[in-house]
């Protein structure tokens, strides 16, 4: 079917998320806690969480995790893996039985680096090739859905509520010094496990509270760079727009969020010289990169974590420091539930980021 | 004092100022009675000059010094105020013409319908603005205080 | 006058009982269709004269004139039209190509009409335009891929330079019109408002009368197939260059100016002598292929130092997006496609009513192959060809357009009453004409005053649509065709504009 005529799909939601910048990595207990308190925020129609620092053991491979609906998908997926990347290892994600938690795909993980005679003959840097890999599988391959691909990190979701979720995938015994964690809200369809959130491609994972009502222009821009929204979501279209501002046009972190949230014309006619053509170039330049309408969003990085809400402020936000940890959440009880008393509390405005760095020289 | 200005070169020579400048000044003030059905019918006391393409609406210009003024014998020709408009009393007018020979602008007209008496704009006394500014479809007339 | 088989197409009727034989219509009608009998004292008609522009109507003081189509038919049958055959006759008659002005009025599909827009319920609030801010301030023109940003201790700097750029308050531009086509006042009313309120107009190919230089950075200056009026000193006055390849009306074919309507002024301003037909050529004889518009593009560049965009404007046809393509590789900053609906002082009626396609559907399909190529960011695209409303700028924001040119809605705005004469010169608003006489029937400060009303209503109205679908700027409604739906159309149809139908 042609993907003009699939729904998109409207979500409210609750996100969660903390970063160690010192790079001191913790269990999954916490974040579970934390999401499992914004309970009402979801319905049970999807869950998910990105974990960062969980692979030391193969910190330079891509770590591929793969829903399959059948085995011959798999086989067909899998040729495709065979083909363009040399495996280190591979096998099912462990899970373990969870409450509330629907029959499950077949989830497989697979730790791959491209290999270098197709990365020649296809003229790509490895990140760029994994991408369009990625995006063939999706597009192409019935049944199979790559829903994490980055190095030493992971996105694990599934139909269910987010601290069952966190629960069948055995978080608990995973360590990592970024967790965000999402529940969702689906508003009008059923929740599938690929469209839980965190969105993630190569080491960007998203989370997002909100409806981007700017997606149609989102979605044709971000698709004249070579991604294809195969999910019709608006987390989707946040994660190829970030990889692309940040990655592809190599734009800081504090720009990009201006483009995505910018500021009013009225604001920009204030400002000094060099300020006001700043802004007035990313608009016209990016004005069909801008997320328009209500969004709180948490984007990972091997390095960074951001939070970032709309140009209005129409969805919670709430950041929080402690020590060498910043949290954000949708609501500062899920903060204070694992950290009862932060050195600093506070309300993120509109278009401003909250970003959180590992200290340099930490391995990421 | 406020006068009535016109701009020539947005004057389109519909001569709908004239026809409205009798409604104002007949009886009924109905424009379909005051042309079919009052006789004698009031004059129009503004008069669009035409020339070729060029035309304007011109009437009395409530002069600094009006020379009508000092022409009337009778004082029938007055200002109630120094700055006031130049208004006509017909009740004391003789009908001798002498304003109208002395009008630099040919705007007063003899009025031969009733008693032999002189017709000119009165600015429409009692009126927010004269009937034939307000009227003007394409503004081209101006009621408005140039400080002259 | 030899005896006419053309019955009148206007009845002219009078109510007695109303006439006060001001006679208001007897000097108001340039066609002089209304007589005054001053031995009877009654004003008559001949209704064989009239036009249909009711300005006798709207001028008569009591009301008392009727104008209606002439209910007097041919037997007439699906085929035959008394349209149809009245032309027959008025060629059999003359002899001549029929003329008309005006934009295509048969009933091809109006696809604005077919298209429906979103609002936000329950999942994301709608916006209110009167409480919180609402932009609609467009830039057109060439933008890089990429801007170069690189942050230094905490501070940003940008080390891209932009292309020139047009900064319009609200995405609406006045089409082009050219001085000659319409009068100077028109002209002046167009340049005065688009000046005042932040947007341009289009000097279409009648070249810049020295009066209107003053507005010259809210003046697209054309550079058509006559080079009527293109010297150096037009092209450094305005602000953008529009190079002008073809016009909806009357695609594939010049631009035509009767003899009657070249004035004094008009033959100064275009350099052409006094009373001579102005025909610009059908094609611009020194642009056969596309690497000739290329070298016109840069020429013109040259000639203005790359300080201002250049813009090229074709008619759409079935082409367009191919040639469009072309056109922003060949280095056009701006592409004007002009749909089937689109105006005209002068056309041939068949080449009006039968060459070229809607705009929606040219708007659509350039925008998605800018896109595929990948090429999409390297020029604006202004939309034209009988914008009527502020929701068809929205529908056509939202399929892809950076900005819409609206050409007849602005006569209309300054009383014209699309009574499709233009190409006589008599129109009776003042508006088409060059007749002193007439031509001061039209007010510029009244008619400036008409236009920014027209924008600034259509302003407040873009902001409610777009406040109700959530969002706080035009540029994340650009090409955002999620926010339109289809109400029976084809699949086809709906495939090539690229939206879903509604209900789904």
């Amino acid at each position: 079917m042609n993907d003009l005529y699939r729904e998109r799909e409207i979500s409210g939601c609750g996100l969660s998320a903390y970063m160690d910048e010192s790079g001191e990595r913790s269990s999954g207990d916490d974040i579970i806690q934390s999401i499992a308190l914004l309970h009402d925020r979801s319905n049970g129609l999807g869950g998910g969480f990105a974990a960062y620092g969980i692979y030391p053991e193969f910190p330079d491979s891509y770590a591929f995790h793969l829903f399959y609906d059948d085995s011959s998908s798999q086989v067909v997926c899998e040729e495709l893996i065979h083909g363009s990347f040399n495996i280190r290892e591979s096998g099912p994600i462990a899970t373990r039985k969870a409450f509330g938690i629907g029959p499950a795909p077949i989830i497989w993980r697979y730790f791959v680096d491209p290999k270098e005679e197709v990365l020649a003959r296809h003229n790509l840097s490895p990140d760029d090739f994994v991408v369009q890999e990625v995006m063939k599988i999706n597009t192409n391959i019935k049944g199979a859905f790559v829903f994490s691909s980055g190095k030493n990190m992971g996105a694990f979701k599934a139909v269910g509520f987010p601290e069952d979720v966190g629960d069948f995938y055995r978080l608990d015994e995973y360590r990592a010094y970024m967790w965000i964690a999402h529940g969702r809200f689906p508003t009008n369809t059923p929740g599938w496990w690929g469209g839980a959130h965190p969105f993630t491609i190569l080491d960007w994972a998203i989370v997002h509270n909100g409806e981007i009502s700017s997606y149609g222009i989102n979605k044709r821009y971000v698709e004249m760079f070579g991604y294809h929204c195969t999910m019709m979501t608006d987390t989707e279209v946040m994660a190829y727009l970030f990889d692309l501002l940040l990655r592809k046009h190599e734009l800081p972190v504090e720009t990009a969020c201006s483009i995505l949230a910018p500021p009013f014309w009225d604001l920009i006619e204030h400002m000094p010289e060099e300020q006001r053509n700043y802004y007035t170039s990313l608009r016209m330049v990016y004005g069909s990169a801008m997320a328009n309408g209500p969004f709180a969003i948490v984007l990972g990085s091997r390095s960074m974590m951001l939070a970032l809400n709309d140009r209005v402020k129409l969805r919670p936000l709430v950041a929080a420091r402690k020590g060498s940890i910043v949290y954000v959440s949708s609501e500062e009880s899920g903060i204070r539930e694992i950290c009862p008393h932060p050195d600093a509390v506070w309300m993120p405005r509109t278009g401003e980021p909250v970003i959180a760095r590992l200290h340099e020289g930490v391995a990421s | 004092m406020k006068r009535v200005y016109a701009k020539e070169e947005v004057c389109a020579g519909c001569r709908l100022c004239e026809i409205w400048c009798v409604v104002a000044h007949s009886k009924s003030k109905n424009i379909i009675k005051a042309f079919n059905e009052e006789f004698p019918r009031p004059l129009p006391r503004v008069k669009v000059e035409e020339f070729g393409p060029f035309s304007f609406a011109l009437q009395c210009r409530h002069c600094k010094e009006p020379p009508c003024i000092e022409a009337c014998m009778t004082g029938a020709m007055h200002r109630e105020t120094p700055d006031g408009p130049v208004l006509h009393d017909p009740d004391k007018c003789v009908g001798c013409w002498m304003c109208i020979m002395v009008c630099p602008y040919g705007a007063i007209a003899r009025d031969e319908t009733e008693k032999k008496i002189a017709s000119k704009c009165d600015l429409c006394q009692g009126e927010e603005e004269p009937a034939c500014v307000a009227h003007c479809p394409n503004e081209a007339l101006v009621f408005e205080d140039r400080g002259e | 006058m030899r005896f006419s088989y053309i019955e009148p197409e206007f009845l002219i009727e009078r109510d007695l009982e109303r006439c006060i034989r001001c006679q208001v219509c007897v000097r108001q009608c340039a066609f002089e269709a209304h007589i005054y009998d001053e031995a009877s004292d009654v004003v008559t008609a001949d209704s064989n004269k009239c036009v249909g522009c009711l300005r006798c109507v709207t001028m008569c003081p009591t009301d008392a004139l009727i104008v209606r189509p002439n209910p007097t038919s041919f037997k007439e049958n699906a085929n035959w039209t008394g349209r149809i055959i009245k032309n027959i006759y008025k060629q059999a008659e003359t002899g001549g190509v029929l003329l008309t002005g005006m934009g295509n009025d048969r009933p091809y599909p109006i696809y604005w009409d077919h298209m429906v827009l979103n609002a936000s319920q329950v999942t994301n609030p709608s916006i209110d335009p009167l409480r919180e801010p609402m932009e609609l301030k467009t830039y057109l023109g060439r933008k890089p891929e990429r801007l170069d940003v690189t942050l230094k201790d905490g501070k940003v700097s940008l080390n891209t330079k932009l292309a020139p750029q047009l900064e319009l308050r609200m995405p609406v531009l006045f089409s082009a019109l050219s001085y000659g086509a319409i009068s100077f006042n028109a002209s002046k009313a167009l340049a005065s408002a688009a000046y005042e309120f932040g947007t341009y107009y289009n000097t279409g190919e009648g070249g810049l009368h020295r009066d209107l230089y003053q507005y010259g950075e809210r003046t697209i200056v054309q550079c058509a197939s006559g080079r009527f009026g293109v010297h150096k000193d037009y092209l450094q006055a305005g602000a953008a260059i529009e190079i002008k390849i073809g016009q909806g009306a009357k695609p594939g074919i010049g631009g035509h100016l009767p003899g009657e309507k070249v004035s004094s002024e008009v033959s100064k301003t275009r350099m052409i002598p006094e009373g001579s037909d102005a025909l610009s050529p059908a094609p611009h004889h020194d642009i056969y292929s596309i690497e000739d518009l290329r070298q016109l593009i840069y020429a013109l560049k040259e000639a203005t130092r790359y300080e201002k965009p250049v813009s090229v404007k074709i008619a759409a046809v079935h082409n367009s997006a191919a040639i469009a393509s072309g056109m922003v590789r060949a280095g056009a900053d701006i592409i004007a496609l002009d749909g089937i609906r689109g105006g005209t002082g002068a056309a041939p009626t068949t080449i009006r009513d039968n060459v070229g396609i809607p705009i929606e559907l040219a708007i659509a399909s350039v925008d998605q192959r800018l896109r595929e190529e990948g090429i999409r960011h390297q020029a604006s695209i202004i939309a034209a060809g009988g914008f009527r409303s502020s929701s068809d700028v929205v529908k056509a924001i939202a399929l892809g357009a950076d900005a819409v040119y609206i050409g007849t809605s602005a006569l209309v705005a300054m009383g014209c009453h699309l009574c499709q004469i233009c190409y006589t010169g008599k129109c009776n608003w003042g508006i088409a004409t060059q007749d002193p006489y007439l031509e001061k029937r039209l007010n510029p400060d009244i008619a400036k005053e008409r236009l920014m009303n027209l924008l600034r209503a259509w302003e407040h109205e873009i902001k409610e649509m777009l406040g109700g679908m959530g969002i706080n700027a035009i540029e994340s409604l650009r090409g955002n065709r999620l926010h339109l739906r289809g109400v029976g159309l084809t699949d086809s149809e709906l495939e090539i504009l690229g939206i879903l139908p509604a209900g789904r």
